[in-house]
């Protein structure tokens, strides 16, 4: 029994540690790869297909975000006296945290889903294969112009997230708490430093590259059949969503 | 000229491939028959450089390509063409583009050059006026040809064909085979079909290899491979004269 149970423990981190070997090579490979041919073409493409279709998601979750901060917090900082840093704590809030992250999960669950999805299902039909007995290299034609379009594309929404998510705060704090519109944009232009703007966006990079990166790489190894890109799916949006929480804590503790 | 020498392929502790020694000739049409596990696409899949053999060596040419890396592969696989079982199309992409495909990638020919080549490939396999269509819009039949003139626009020495017959009707199953004959007599290229059509190897090949459970057990031309005596070959034609008899 208790050697079972060591077997499987066993058995668990050996298929984890060849999955992260696995993901260290495609890495590698990636980045040989993109010193040779770069497909502009394939790279604008992937942008408008996976960027500017994520926007309404984008838009909705993040004036949602902004308006719900400003409902939490106004009320208490009015009864302080501190309704003046309110916009303060909505833009430091969403510029820093909740813009990359929440915009990183989305991008997860909408742009590394639909990666996953199209390279697993190129797989199962022997598109890949295809591919590569036709000479082309499967990362420098599939994943080397997602992985740039994602870290052009994410840190792009992360900036657009963040205007919503400051509207929807500044919506909140305007019509429904009372405070005065000057009062909200003069505690922004007080407190909020640029870096609050751009240390998010450093992680929105590294977010884009790890959605990228993590559905290419469940995409080329899915198993075959429906179910298999069903699973690799599922498996690229927890996967993206529990590497972005521990990356971020990571990228905070660095940058800030 | 391939060879192959004492190739072995494992998966796990499942050995796909025992021993496998054979030398397919220049402009040879060579049939791999086998029951469905037998191994024979793994095989195809070796010849092309997908898979790595666990042991053993494959020559194509006079290069050894079981140790060389994926971008000297590359240079061999442009010799090189495969019309897949399930023709693999890049459905994305309208037929005319799935056959400029490799034109585009590996050659610095005009637009109006590829598209000529194109057609003349498309008129090559009987599709006439497809180019524009998407792969969604042919029927399985269709969907071969179109793999095979992709296979051809680069005019490859050396074509594989991976079940060119299976999922088809028996007329549409026919063309197939003519055209396989075709091409290899108006390119006199180099032909390796794997297929469990016996009926469809006798009829297009030189000679006809069998796989069984992983080993190679008859390689010969049709006329004497229909008089051994083993079991495991009789078995399969068997199945031909009861098709026939039906």
């Amino acid at each position: 029994m208790f050697l079972r149970i060591l077997e499987a423990i066993g058995g668990f981190v050996i298929r984890r540690l060849e999955g992260f070997g696995t993901i260290v090579l495609l890495y590698k490979e990636t980045m040989v790869q993109l010193t040779h041919r770069m497909r502009f073409r394939s790279i604008l493409d992937q942008m408008s297909h996976l960027g500017v279709d994520s926007l309404l998601i984008v838009s909705l979750t993040m004036l949602f975000t902004g308006a719900v901060i400003t409902l939490q917090t106004a009320e208490k900082f009015i009864e302080f006296g501190a309704q003046g840093t309110v916009g303060a704590l909505v833009a430091i809030a969403i510029g820093r945290e909740l813009g990359p992250v929440l915009v990183g999960v989305v991008c997860a669950g909408r742009v590394g889903a639909a990666i996953t999805a199209e390279i697993s299902t190129m797989k199962v039909t022997e598109q890949i294969d295809a591919l590569r007995v036709m000479a082309v290299s499967p990362v420098n034609y599939l994943i080397v112009p997602r992985m740039l379009a994602c870290m052009i594309v994410v840190p792009i929404l992360t900036v657009f997230g963040d205007v919503i998510g400051v509207v929807g705060g500044w919506a909140v704090a305007v019509y429904y708490s009372g405070i005065s519109s000057y009062m909200f944009m003069d505690a922004i232009h007080t407190y909020v430093d640029t870096y609050d703007l751009t240390g998010g966006l450093i992680k929105s990079i590294f977010f884009g590259n790890v959605i990228a990166v993590l559905g290419c790489y469940y995409g080329l190894t899915c198993p075959d059949g429906a179910e298999g890109v069903g699973r690799a799916t599922t498996r690229t949006v927890v996967a993206s969503i529990i590497v972005i929480f521990i990356l971020n804590a990571a990228l905070t503790f660095i940058l800030y | 000229m391939i060879r192959l020498v004492d190739v072995c392929k494992s998966f796990g502790s499942v050995q796909a491939l025992k021993h496998i020694n054979l030398t397919i000739e220049t402009g040879e049409t060579l049939a791999v028959i086998g029951g469905s596990g037998s191994g024979k696409s793994t095989l195809l899949r070796l010849l092309i450089g997908l898979d790595r053999p666990t042991s053993g060596e494959i020559w194509v040419g006079d290069k050894e390509i079981t140790h060389l890396g994926e971008h000297e592969l590359d240079r061999v696989r442009l010799h090189m063409g495969m019309v897949f079982q399930y023709s693999a199309l890049f459905d994305s992409m309208t037929v005319g583009d799935n056959v400029a495909f490799g034109l585009r990638e590996h050659t610095k020919k005009k637009e109006a050059e590829i598209r000529e080549i194109v057609l003349q490939k498309l008129h090559q396999v009987g599709l006439d006026g497809v180019e524009d269509m998407m792969p969604s819009e042919l029927s399985g039949g269709m969907k071969k040809r179109v793999s095979l003139a992709r296979a051809l626009a680069f005019e490859p020495d050396i074509i594989f064909y991976d079940e060119p017959s299976s999922g088809l009707d028996p007329i549409t199953s026919g063309r197939i085979d003519e055209l396989i004959i075709h091409t290899q007599r108006s390119l006199n290229v180099t032909s390796i079909v794997v297929t469990h059509d016996m009926a469809s190897a006798c009829r297009i090949s030189d000679r006809i290899a069998m796989i069984y459970q992983g080993e190679l057990i008859a390689v010969d031309t049709v006329e004497r491979f229909k008089e051994l005596q083993d079991e495991r070959v009789q078995a399969f034609f068997r199945t031909l004269r009861t098709a026939k008899e039906e």
